[in-house]
């Protein structure tokens, strides 16, 4: 009975552990290897050990510096602006109104949209400098439409995800909301705290976690925010809308060059592994 | 519970913002649901048209451009595969974690999530060099493997932290009464775990439909998804707003109305469990 005890387990958690370690592992050596040697998809005769080499070519290309800026300002805006705004709306329709449930499914619907369906339907439809939604309403109010995609591409790859992360955050306010308690409230109104007071010492705080929960699976999420940009700016112009992910592409899918490619890809790696590190110990505190 | 009407003027201030922002967010959905019945004359026309006939003449274009129900099947076969499959390796594990706590398996959790964190983009090289050394590029096997592995964290940890909510009285007592692995599992664990089961694999089949990054790397003509599909409209040509909003609305559709029915059960996934 006790040794069927532990060999059960095992071999239960066998399949899932041994595949995903190899799925963390093979690629991982392969990474490493591929970043150490000089490796061309398209010209195999080139060869041979490069040593740093690719990691001085990923490092001190230009590209490189505004990709790792762009992914934190990508990260940063979007986090931010969904955890605000997300806030906001899930107080708002936190009370019964008339029409809430239909609210509900409309507020949660662009999660489901996929990246690409996204990024075409904002990049032609809406910010299309002529034809667009924007253009006709910037027309409206007298002012000179603005070419979202080539003026400020960075900015409108962070609307698009923003408008599709925003739905998930709200839907983790309003259920994290839900779980308030309502006595406690009503009891602070009766002693006089007024709205403002009731959020800054009752509210917000109760949502503490869920905050931390929304901030780390966007991470997730969006440090390979990938489909977005190539389907609308490609990156450009210049590298006005370049993150890591994509440059990471660019060199191995685009220049072929996949030793480069690969030096990157570690770097990702590293920054990712910080990133998780706080988050790990962040939600390891929360789930009990 | 029921607040006394003493505000009807603070309710209708609420309902009217609710609905405005409501609204204003679901805006762009909507106009691609409109542009979708619309001639592409009509489409781009300055002032947006508001009241037209509808026409399916796009769907119709759609269709002849490019085969999409070939890209529909491959969205269905990646995903409701992928799902099932990580289902079968994933469920056990949440079983093993949740019902024979060792003084590891947190560690083993975190790792997993770790693995998560890596950003796809850190694999591109070897797992395309991969692929096409095992001649799984552009075959729906190559995406169900890649789209398996890539979802099989988040389904550990969403079916662990539902199992975990399972009295371990229940399985004890029919363990008791002399009921094998195989009929705790099927008796037991089965009826009680469906649940989040159905959660887990409905969040899988969310997030592989969706999924953009290895199928437009990984596939193209042949195994496609409906997002690579999509993705072939980037560069303009011509007058393509109608065909475009047809093509991106049946490839949206059938997932978000599943996501409809399933919002709730998504957020409990996508959380792992700790915002109840």
């Amino acid at each position: 009975m006790n040794t069927k005890h532990k060999l059960l387990p095992r071999l239960l958690l066998a399949p899932a552990v041994g595949t995903l370690f190899l799925w963390m592992i093979v690629p991982l050596v392969m990474t490493i290897y591929f970043s150490l040697i000089r490796f061309n998809l398209m010209q195999p005769d080139v060869a041979g050990f490069a040593g740093i080499e690719n990691f001085e070519y990923f490092l001190t290309d230009p590209s490189f510096g505004a990709a790792v800026l762009n992914t934190c300002l990508l990260l940063g805006s979007v986090i931010v602006a969904t955890v605000v705004l997300g806030v906001a709306i899930a107080l708002l329709i936190d009370e019964p109104f008339p029409g809430r449930g239909l609210v509900r499914v409309l507020l949660i619907s662009p999660f489901f949209v996929m990246p690409t369906v996204n990024a075409l339907l904002w990049k032609h439809m809406m910010m299309n400098p002529i034809y667009g939604v924007l253009a006709q309403v910037w027309t409206f109010f007298g002012l000179q439409p603005v070419d979202w995609l080539t003026d400020f591409p960075l900015l409108s790859v962070i609307i698009m995800i923003t408008w599709q992360w925003l739905p998930f955050a709200t839907l983790i306010f309003m259920t994290a909301l839900q779980s308030l308690n309502r006595e406690q409230l009503e009891a602070a109104r009766m002693d006089g705290a007024n709205y403002l007071q009731q959020l800054r010492y009752m509210i917000l705080p109760h949502l503490g976690r869920s905050v931390a929960v929304v901030v780390m699976i966007e991470l997730i999420f969006l440090l390979s925010v990938f489909a977005e940009i190539f389907t609308t700016t490609g990156g450009g112009p210049g590298d006005a809308s370049t993150n890591v992910a994509f440059l990471i592409f660019k060199q191995a899918l685009l220049n072929f060059d996949a030793g480069v490619a690969s030096a990157g890809a570690l770097f990702a790696v590293v920054l990712a592994n910080i990133a998780a590190a706080f988050l790990i110990r962040m939600v390891g505190k929360n789930l009990e | 519970m029921a607040r006394p009407r003493k505000f009807p003027l603070a309710l209708i201030v609420r309902t009217l913002a609710a609905w405005s922002v409501t609204l204003l967010l679901f805006f762009p959905l909507a106009w691609l649901i409109l542009t979708a019945f619309k001639t592409e004359l009509q489409a781009i026309a300055v002032p947006p048209e508001l009241i037209f006939s509808p026409t399916l003449e796009s769907f119709r274009e759609v269709e002849e451009r490019s085969d999409y129900l070939l890209y529909a099947q491959n969205s269905v076969v990646t995903s409701v595969v992928s799902t099932l499959l990580g289902l079968l390796i994933a469920a056990p594990a949440a079983y093993a974690m949740a019902f024979f706590k060792g003084p590891r398996t947190k560690d083993i959790l975190m790792w997993m999530l770790s693995t998560k964190m890596m950003p796809a983009v850190g694999a591109l090289v070897p797992i395309y060099v991969l692929a096409q050394k095992s001649h799984l590029l552009d075959t729906q096997l190559g995406l169900i493997i890649v789209f398996t592995l890539s979802n099989l964290p988040i389904m550990v940890w969403m079916l662990y932290s539902q199992f975990k909510d399972i009295p371990h009285e229940i399985l004890e007592a029919a363990r008791m009464d002399g009921a094998t692995l195989w009929q705790e599992a099927r008796l037991v664990l089965l009826p009680l775990g469906m649940g989040g089961l159905a959660a887990t694999g409905l969040l899988c089949l969310v997030l592989s439909w969706n999924e953009a990054f290895w199928s437009l790397n990984l596939s193209s003509a042949k195994a496609g998804t409906l997002a690579t599909l999509i993705a072939s409209y980037s560069s303009p040509e011509g007058l393509f707003w109608a065909k475009l909003s047809a093509a991106s609305l049946m490839a949206i559709a059938p997932i978000v109305v599943f996501g409809w029915f399933s919002q709730k059960q998504l957020v409990q996934g996508l959380t792992f469990g700790a915002v109840k």
